[in-house]
């Protein structure tokens, strides 16, 4: 290669370059920065706080409960969203035809719904006056929408929102996934004895584990930076619910309601920190991203 | 449902001619199970959105009497928008627009930054290439909101936090669409076409503008797809960023409408005619372009996820 080639190269990325540091890296090294900052009426003192924001921020008695919130959220969400994922794609493709892909669209069409339009549904759906479930909620003994969002419902509520909105995708990729196996595999099964449901869980489920895994680690690193769904539950107030339900709605009381950046920082770090950790085992543990394409 | 039991060759037909009553009696019980649970689930997905497409053609008490998909009128649903608009001098019509213009410059902002740079990495050799896709691919995979709150504190040390950029410029990094891009034209790019240029006396802006722009249609789709549904029900970022109301976009106004007014919450004392139609229809004005998109471009999002799959 000529040195041209080399300065065009570096000019093609250099827009890409300024925005990954500004908005990718930067922020996550600013905010290493501002949790070994102090603040006093505002502005930052660098380096002057040691180790008290993290003191500070992990010891206070909203960050057990937090955490433990997220914890429980993810025991139910993760389990809940993998077989409900892989079990409804299996099913779905036993049978190729339009009815498999009239089920796919209705079960996809709900990824339109997040964050504010998500809560707002839930406060609907979840309400056994006007909800479309009606007569479900009510048999259920359930009388006024507080009654059925209340704290201790609310990983469940949180996980049925989640696999609502988030559970066609997942089920389209893995759709396309189960498409690329060949056929010659299904026939020799078929063969062998298997039928449409056997087929389905020795030949067609070990053959999509990398996009499980895919999706497994996604939803956690994604679950864990729950924020919009508490915040919104809590505002919208129709049952007493913690504005610091979440360890994210807890750094964003740090950082606006106590002024207090360092200690946001440090608890925004330990949650990037998940989140990064999510991301290094995906590229380790499967092989579904490349890194030299150009070569292969 | 005919054409499923029609298609039902799932045994080769000499093992199906000596079982034949035993094959068609397993078929019946597994299909007619199969469809129980697609349908089951069917209601679960699809009944929530259809009931509130209806709602805002009821008004609150209609809501609780009627059957949860009876149509109410049209005259209610001009009635609610009309409420809706009037909401706070235009509120609603602003956060709209807010909306539609940072969705559109973080497209076209993100798209002039991106398609270059995975064209860059896919043909073009330099220092830092490698360094770059692992770094491409770590933030790729990070959630976008692990780092809402250190780019709060990062923009607003450099006064940009409350303006439009701090929602526009963060969301036009788009390591997702780099990763798309460079995996596009590293697979799908004739190199004989390139050297070819190249001997012409095309420099590699002139390869890149004559050869890689024309064929990159099929991935300018999915990036705007994708970038557009992403962006278009941002919340977490603009409202951090936003203090302002005329600058919030239409989810952070929906928090608005759904805070502070009487439509969820019965106690709250105000005499604004704000109900669960005027909400739900606010709602519907986010929903509703983004089903249309997906009800369209299923193929995109898989195409997109299965981009750079090893298939064997």
């Amino acid at each position: 290669m000529t040195a041209k080639n080399i300065s065009a190269g570096h000019l093609f990325v250099l827009p890409y370059t300024i925005l990954l540091f500004a908005f990718g890296i930067g922020p996550g090294i600013y905010a290493l920065i501002i949790s070994f900052a102090r603040f006093e009426g505002g502005r930052p003192q660098f380096f002057q706080a040691g180790l008290s924001n993290y003191i500070f921020a992990y010891s206070d008695f909203r960050f057990l409960p937090a955490m433990q919130n997220v914890g429980t959220f993810l025991l139910i969400s993760l389990p809940v969203g993998v077989v409900g994922v892989v079990g409804l794609a299996l099913l779905l493709h036993m049978r190729d035809g339009n009815f498999a892909t009239i089920m796919r669209t209705i079960y996809f069409i709900p990824g339109a719904v997040a964050g504010p339009t998500a809560v707002l549904l839930a406060i609907f759906i979840f309400d056994p006056n006007i909800s479309p479930f009606r007569s479900l909620l009510q048999l259920m003994g359930y009388s006024v929408v507080g009654d059925v969002i209340r704290p201790e419902n609310l990983p469940l509520i949180f996980t049925l929102l989640g696999f609502f909105a988030g559970a066609g995708g997942w089920i389209a990729i893995f759709y396309g996934a189960l498409n690329s196996i060949s056929h010659e595999i299904i026939e020799a099964a078929t063969m062998d004895g298997c039928n449409a449901w056997q087929n389905a869980w020795f030949i067609k489920q070990p053959l999509i584990r990398p996009y499980i895994a895919y999706m497994l680690i996604l939803t956690f690193a994604g679950n864990v930076q729950l924020f919009a769904e508490p915040q919104l539950i809590a505002a919208a107030g129709t049952a007493p619910i913690s504005r610091t339900w979440s360890p994210n709605q807890l750094s964003y009381e740090f950082a606006f309601g106590l002024g207090n950046f360092g200690a946001a920082a440090a608890i925004s770090l330990l949650m990037l920190l998940i989140g990064l950790v999510g991301a290094l085992l995906i590229l380790r543990a499967t092989t579904i991203f490349r890194v030299d394409a150009a070569h292969s | 449902m005919v054409d499923e039991a029609s298609q039902s060759h799932t045994a080769p037909p000499t093992r199906r001619h000596g079982r034949l009553y035993r094959i068609n009696n397993d078929d019946w019980f597994s299909s007619t199970l199969r469809i129980s649970i697609l349908l089951l689930f069917a209601v679960f997905f699809g009944l929530p959105l259809l009931w509130l497409l209806l709602v805002p053609t009821k008004n609150d008490a209609q809501l609780s009497e009627l059957a949860p998909l009876a149509f109410g009128s049209f005259a209610r649903v001009g009635e609610a928008w009309q409420n809706l608009l009037g909401f706070g001098e235009n509120s609603v019509a602003r956060w709209a627009w807010n909306s539609i213009v940072y969705t559109v410059g973080s497209l076209i902002l993100g798209l002039a930054v991106t398609l270059p740079a995975g064209y860059g990495l896919a043909v073009a050799h330099f220092a830092g290439r490698r360094l770059l896709i692992w770094l491409t691919l770590i933030t790729m995979i990070i959630p976008g909101s692990a780092l809402v709150l250190p780019l709060f504190l990062e923009l607003s040390y450099l006064r940009l936090a409350n303006t439009p950029w701090a929602v526009i410029l963060p969301a036009a990094f788009f390591p997702f669409g780099v990763y798309l891009a460079y995996i596009y034209y590293a697979t799908s790019l004739p190199k004989d076409l390139i050297a070819a240029a190249r001997v012409d006396g095309c420099n590699e802006w002139g390869v890149f503008y004559y050869i890689g722009l024309p064929l990159s249609r099929t991935l300018l789709g999915l990036l705007t797809f994708l970038s557009f549904t992403a962006n278009w029900n941002n919340y977490f970022l603009p409202y951090v960023m936003l203090n302002t109301s005329t600058l919030f976009n239409l989810p952070v106004g929906l928090q608005v409408l759904m805070t502070g007014t009487a439509a969820l919450r019965p106690t709250f004392a105000t005499d604004l005619p704000i109900y669960r139609a005027e909400v739900a229809l606010a709602g519907l004005m986010l929903v509703v372009p983004i089903a249309l998109v997906f009800l369209f471009s299923q193929r995109f999002v898989i195409s997109g996820a299965l981009t750079g799959a090893t298939k064997e």
